[in-house]
């Protein structure tokens, strides 16, 4: 307090009174805000400590390294661990070049004030909002049966799983093109590059960090889904490890499931411990999609 | 963009106050008399030797809206031709018509002729990669490619297919653009890495790497400070040599400073901001065009009254 020193004046005088309710009210918008973020941190606490009590005890190297078995002690994970990681090669390997090639074409070649262009651009937004068990049916109808008849394979899950998540592909592989400045472009063109030499050496190498984000992601997602699988016939009890592309299989997510669907309260905890395992493998892709990110992405 | 909109700044005076009434019906930015067309002959200096480009009522539409009309000047070899004016005169436009950069932008319309060494540009059999492959253009903005110093030079004669030693290439259009001896330690740095005045450097020395005969410069100092801005006049002076280069300058001095040649351009107000037409005004040697300018218009502006 040294207002009353030679020469100085209130602050108040200079600056005047801030209204009290100002403050109130911002105090009050950010402690609604709290409180909403922490109703949505603590289902998420309860679910996790729900399922690390029953699981955590159930993990051991011989769970992920067992086949299903109908005695809950001699149980695991090890068919559908290996399901899982074939159903990721098999979705990569889809929808990296398709996602890239479409992403490619809307973004640099398609002339988006044509009607054409952009029934297909509302049609992608659209697709990625709709519900995956209608990609299970899909799947069903047309790669399981119908034209491909793939059977119950590891291809036709995979496909379909690709299904699922290549709107999102497509739309993040756009948007990570578009994140490079049109100056990019425009140099290399200049330079009397081709459009393709502009867009396949300048363009695409540097949208490949936002690129790759996406598809990590996306990824995430189809190991995470389970109700295409069902659809598509996956079995729930293989007692074997996938031997190629055309091989029976089953995933995590399904082992769940019909885990969870027993009676016996053994399969349950057994679920909640294959539960941790899917949750591990989410976080360690998400990690490797925001490391990427952090690390190679431009900033222009 | 420091100056925001200097056509309308002054000029719209001497219509202000409006009568009172009917003031709605013409907008304050529009000039108080039509812009008389040039006669072409007493301000067009058509007399040059060796000239590079030759444009014959060259105008530039987006769309419906006519961007810069009628625009008739040939640029000589060898020399440094500045093109000067107010914000949306039509100056790069035109700019971009030399290396068909206009190309990029699907509602751009060229009519008219552009001749470069008496080849119609827009000829029907030309191709516009062909076109870059020999006119080089430096942006308002650096845009080096994210990636090391050598990689940037070495794409365009990647991309060329040029002969010889890449090293030795990049090593020698590094030299042109007098950037050797800041960045010969570091060439596997990424260029995001450089001072803007080093970034603004290397992207010519990208543009010098092939061997261009022309280099275009739309407004190349406009994102530098006073002191990269030198340097890269210092370096154009040295280019000359070899190249022939137009600048696109928003600073009078500048072109005063660099070029032997000046084409002034005005931006023609319409009825509406969207109907802004720019033209060529006045155009002939740098020395004429600040001493001695035959248009009062073009005296108006090097002197200072507006833009």
């Amino acid at each position: 307090m040294t207002t009353a020193e030679a020469g100085e004046r209130p602050v108040s005088e200079v600056l005047g009174v801030p209204p009290a309710a100002h403050k109130a009210r911002d105090r009050g918008f950010v402690l609604v805000l709290a409180l909403l973020t922490s109703i949505a941190l603590l289902v998420l606490a309860v679910l996790l400590i729900d399922t690390a009590i029953d699981g955590v005890p159930q993990l051991s190297l011989s769970f992920l390294t067992s086949f299903p078995s109908a005695f809950p002690a001699k149980a695991g994970i090890e068919s559908a661990i290996t399901g899982t990681l074939w159903l990721m090669g098999v979705v990569t390997f889809v929808i990296v070049p398709l996602g890239v090639a479409s992403a490619l074409y809307l973004e640099e070649f398609a002339d988006g004030t044509r009607l054409w262009n952009r029934i297909i651009e509302v049609n992608i937004q659209n697709l990625a909002a709709v519900p995956s068990i209608v990609y299970g049916i899909l799947g069903l109808a047309y790669i399981v049966r119908g034209p491909l008849s793939l059977g119950r394979t590891v291809l036709a899950g995979g496909l379909t799983l690709a299904l699922v998540v290549l709107p999102v592909v497509i739309i993040t592989s756009r948007e990570a093109l578009r994140a490079v400045p049109p100056s990019i472009k425009e140099g290399a063109l200049a330079l009397g590059a081709t459009r393709w030499q502009a867009i396949w050496r300048q363009i695409l190498p540097s949208s490949i960090p936002g690129i790759a984000t996406g598809v990590i992601l996306s990824i995430s997602r189809a190991i995470g889904e389970t109700a295409p699988l069902i659809l598509v016939g996956a079995a729930t009890f293989v007692a074997f490890n996938p031997t190629g592309l055309d091989s029976p299989f089953t995933a995590l997510p399904l082992q769940i499931f019909s885990w969870i669907s027993q009676p016996n309260d053994e399969f349950r905890m057994l679920a909640a411990a294959a539960i941790i395992v899917l949750l591990v493998l989410l976080v360690i892709l998400n990690a490797v999609a925001i490391t990427l990110r952090n690390r190679y992405q431009q900033r222009w | 963009m420091s100056d925001v909109d200097p056509a309308s700044g002054s000029r719209d005076e001497p219509g202000a106050p409006p009568v009172s009434g009917q003031a709605p019906a013409v907008p304050a930015g529009q000039p108080h008399a039509p812009i008389p067309s040039v006669a072409h002959g007493d301000v067009i200096d058509h007399e040059i030797e060796n000239p590079v480009f030759i444009t014959e009522e060259l105008s530039v539409s987006y769309g419906s809206a006519l961007a810069v009309e009628d625009v008739s000047l040939s640029v000589p070899e060898k020399e440094i031709t500045a093109f000067i004016g107010p914000s949306g005169c039509g100056k790069s436009t035109i700019l971009r018509c030399f290396n068909r950069m206009n190309d990029l932008i699907p509602a751009a319309h060229v009519e008219g002729m552009v001749r470069y060494h008496g080849v119609d540009l827009y000829g029907s059999d030309v191709d516009s990669v062909q076109v870059r492959k020999r006119i080089g253009m430096v942006f308002q903005k650096p845009n080096p490619f994210p990636k090391s110093i050598f990689d940037n030079i070495a794409f365009g004669p990647k991309v060329l297919g040029m002969k010889g030693s890449m090293d030795e290439i990049v090593e020698q259009a590094l030299r042109r653009a007098s950037l050797w001896d800041d960045v010969k330690d570091r060439l596997k740095d990424n260029a995001f890495g450089m001072s803007g005045g080093q970034q603004q450097r290397l992207c010519i020395a990208r543009a010098l790497a092939t061997n261009p005969d022309v280099l275009l410069m739309d407004e190349p100092c406009s994102a530098l400070d006073p002191i990269s801005t030198g340097r890269i006049e210092d370096l154009m002076h040295e280019l000359k040599e070899t190249v022939s280069i137009v600048i696109v300058t928003h600073n009078m001095q500048q072109a005063a400073r660099v070029s032997d040649r000046t084409a002034f351009f005005i931006v023609d107000m319409g009825s509406s901001e969207e109907a802004r037409i720019g033209r060529l005004v006045e155009y002939g040697p740098t020395d004429r065009i600040f001493t001695n300018p035959h248009d009062t218009r073009t005296e108006e502006y090097v002197s200072g009254k507006f833009g």
